[in-house]
């Protein structure tokens, strides 16, 4: 059984854990300018989005550069957003997803990926 | 006990306080068994073996950075950028540490030591309200809102999720492999507050498209420092919006923003009035 990623959990949890504790800790050096807190406001947004827009949009064929990508994923991301938008629950739209991948797939809608 | 951040109702009981926190962390719980499930699903699906999916439930103990860490992984990212994307995404737990401390200064700092590990958007969540309603802190209500409610029922759905993951013969023939970027995108959805916040988000997906498709392979790199770029240059793109355009709702270290980031469907109450911090 694989080990490597704890050593890469340790190495995330340094870069958590300070975040956690400095303001528990160590109470009055917590105060961030206010430029640096609407930074980080954006952060969560912006790293989740491109993570999912790399995931479902770009593709890396074992030769050649990466390709943009087309396919039911697009739908099956875009149900999902639309229903945590409506429903404000993210296991449905997980679960609509992944029913909408599965029963493509299933059906030869679509091809299962490489 | 903090001027800025008045007690909600402080003619209610203890008792019927603690009850209320109960409900609330019950609720909680069971989206954490649910998204941690899935969770595990996923990161088994990515290559993660349950030692490796245990080993970040319990030490990292971060969701959506765990679930991040999926496709950090799995794009090849170094060690070193994914602990910068890891503090950049949880740097907002500075804020609830801030917000918490007053409430908690009486708790002997060993405790205080452990209590800041298990500091999610969750536990803030469950305890800020529950201690402004008490209108006094309430260590054990922490302990509830950080063990009971998500530190236990995360680690036992994943571990689930993990091994369930690893006796479906053909994941893809199933969908497993859609759950990572259905729950990033949902994550992110849940995290739009305001005008500025959208505007980060289309702007990081858009650039980390464009710099994996064009710029990664001119400069004969991995794709997915597209999402580093993505995710360091949307929020400054975010920021050109105006603060009198913004409409921020929720903002970043309030109540409101951390059921945000907490589990989308476990949300609690709506935010108070005048809850901004």
């Amino acid at each position: 059984m694989s080990s490597d990623l704890v050593v890469l959990a340790v190495l995330m949890f340094a870069a958590t854990y300070p975040s956690r504790a400095l303001g528990l800790l160590a109470p009055g050096i917590d105060r961030l300018p206010r430029p640096a807190i609407e930074y980080l406001q954006l952060v969560g947004p912006a790293v989740l989005a491109a993570l999912a827009a790399v995931a479902v949009m770009v593709r890396q064929p074992e030769d050649g550069p990466p390709v943009f990508h087309v396919g039911i994923e697009w739908l099956a991301v875009a149900a999902c957003l639309a229903l945590v938008w409506w429903r404000r629950n993210l296991l449905i739209g997980l679960v609509v997803a992944v029913a909408i991948v599965a029963i493509a797939r299933a059906t030869g809608v679509a091809a299962l990926p490489a | 006990m903090r001027q800025d951040v008045p007690a909600l109702t402080a003619a209610a009981s203890p008792g019927a306080n603690r009850r209320r926190l109960l409900v609330e962390a019950l609720a909680i719980a069971v989206s954490a068994m649910g998204f941690g499930f899935v969770y595990g699903l996923a990161a088994r699906d990515a290559g993660f073996s349950p030692l490796e999916v245990v080993a970040m439930s319990t030490i990292v103990f971060a969701g959506a950075a765990q679930f991040a860490a999926i496709g950090y992984v799995t794009g090849g990212l170094a060690w070193p950028v994914i602990a910068l994307l890891t503090f950049l995404l949880n740097a907002r737990h500075l804020l609830y540490s801030a917000a918490l401390a007053p409430w908690l200064s009486h708790v002997p700092r060993s405790r205080r030591a452990v209590m800041a590990h298990l500091l999610t958007d969750e536990a803030f969540a469950l305890s800020i309200g529950h201690f402004r309603r008490l209108g006094r802190p309430d260590e054990a209500g922490y302990w509830i809102g950080a063990i009971a409610s998500t530190f236990i029922p995360w680690n036992i759905a994943t571990l689930a999720g993990v091994l369930a993951g690893g006796s479906i013969p053909e994941p893809a023939r199933l969908g497993i492999d859609i759950i990572f970027p259905a729950a990033m995108i949902g994550l992110a959805v849940g995290l739009v507050t305001g005008r500025r916040e959208l505007v980060a988000a289309l702007a990081g997906g858009l650039i980390a498209v464009a710099w994996a498709l064009f710029a990664s392979p001119a400069l004969d790199l991995e794709p997915s420092i597209g999402v580093v770029v993505g995710g360091v240059a949307g929020p400054a793109i975010g920021l050109l919006v105006p603060s009198s355009m913004a409409a921020e709702r929720a903002p970043l270290g309030s109540a409101a923003s951390a059921e945000r980031y907490a589990m989308p469907g476990s949300h609690l109450d709506e935010p108070a009035e005048g809850d901004t911090r």
